[in-house]
């Protein structure tokens, strides 16, 4: 385990503490600026899910450090209604807020892991790493 | 007991004032009394002082106006309000302190002081904290008004062409605010071509898109083109990666290459003068 932050998110402006926490850390790790932006605009994504649909939840970043390889990783947790439909969701296009339903297959497409945890009624666990190259 | 404890106060200030002054050293170090000129917490201990004096002595709304004025100027020394929260603690221990040494405290008339104490210590402690309450919010609304002055300003720059520069993050109330600004001076102005610069915006997310996108489809529905310019490199890469397309428009790396083609656009281009 590397060393873990983390940032609440209750209001669209913590979204911006979120993303700002993520480009300091991916700095710290040692990613170019296309990486960085990759990262903010990743945890962007995710943490503005938390506001839009659980209403509050938080966002972890956590530096990684593994045989040698080097990374960061996001995760954005919640307590929300859980996504009914992860396939779904993971369709480019298909929102159910009136988006334009990019965010989760663009959030996989930034990353190079990605993982969703969900459950109806209990919330929504997403992990999106990130490594060095 | 009324007329003991502010009795006490006024012939024991000097000893109170340093007592209260170890204690805050004690606590918090040298580096309170750094932030703070001597005459400063000279003064302000002894308004303290008074203020307990005439809290139990005076008539309450001649009080209240002194506690007011006392928040007041302690609000705006801009000291952070833990530490005043903490000063008005010591104060009162300090002051208990010394009062059970000099014996007109005991176990028999305790509970008797403790009444007094919560009757001018709980308004003052309100007081504060609403005073500094009551500043924070002013400051986030005057910055809030600043920031909308500085949000979204449509500039004409030819006959026919206008410029919106965008700089910093992009909310939901600023995107709204960012398409009213938008609409309403390109009929104003007149405009066919409208450059949206986002060379400051640090990140653009499928939100941000979103409200780029429909603002250009406004845009279009007023007659006129909207061409989106300053996307950096690592923009361009997060945009595609997203898989936002945003085919419908002209898009440029600068906003000044943005300007030759809306200049070519509107049949005109900029020519060097031969002076000859």
């Amino acid at each position: 385990m590397g060393y873990r932050s983390s940032v609440d998110i209750h209001t669209e402006w913590d979204i911006v503490a979120a993303r700002q926490l993520g480009r300091n850390e991916a700095k710290k790790v040692g990613f170019g600026t296309v990486d960085q932006a990759r990262i903010t605009t990743a945890i962007s994504e995710l943490a503005r899910n938390i506001y839009l649909y659980a209403g509050a939840g938080k966002i972890e970043i956590e530096r990684l450090n593994e045989n040698d390889l080097f990374g960061i990783a996001i995760i954005a947790s919640d307590e929300g209604p859980g996504i009914p439909d992860v396939r779904k969701v993971m369709e480019d296009g298909y929102s159910t807020s009136g988006g334009l339903g990019a965010g989760m297959p663009g959030v996989k497409r930034l990353m190079d892991d990605f993982r969703v945890d969900t459950e109806k009624g209990k919330g929504t666990k997403i992990t999106a790493v990130k490594w060095l190259r | 007991m009324y007329r003991k404890v502010p009795q006490f106060v006024e012939t024991h200030l000097e000893e109170i004032i340093d007592n209260w002054k170890q204690r805050m050293k004690d606590e918090h170090g040298e580096k309170f009394f750094h932030i703070m000129p001597e005459e400063v917490i000279e003064r302000t201990s002894r308004d303290f002082a008074d203020l307990v004096v005439s809290s139990l002595t005076e008539e309450t709304g001649l009080y209240e106006e002194k506690l007011h004025n006392f928040s007041e100027r302690i609000v705006r020394l801009g000291w952070s309000i833990t530490l005043v929260m903490k000063a008005i603690e010591n104060f009162s221990d300090t002051l208990y302190d010394l009062l059970r040494k000099a014996e007109i405290l005991d176990d028999s008339n305790v509970a008797e002081y403790f009444d007094i104490l919560n009757n001018w210590i709980k308004p003052l402690r309100q007081e504060v904290v609403e005073m500094y309450a009551h500043t924070w919010e002013r400051t986030v609304n005057l910055q809030k008004i600043a920031l909308q002055e500085l949000s979204a300003s449509l500039i004409p720059v030819f006959d026919k062409i206008s410029v919106m520069p965008l700089v910093g993050t992009i909310d939901t109330e600023r995107a709204k605010l960012i398409m009213e600004n938008l609409l309403e001076g390109v009929v104003r102005h007149r405009a066919e071509v409208v450059l949206l610069d986002i060379t400051g915006v640090p990140v653009v997310d499928t939100m941000v898109a979103h409200h780029i996108i429909q603002a250009a489809d406004a845009v279009r529905l007023v007659g006129a083109r909207c061409m989106l310019v300053g996307i950096r490199p690592e923009i361009a890469q997060t945009i595609v990666a997203l898989g936002i397309s945003l085919e419908d428009f002209t898009t440029t790396s600068t906003l000044q290459r943005g300007m030759q083609e809306a200049l070519a656009l509107t049949n005109r281009k900029i020519v060097e003068v031969d002076e000859h």
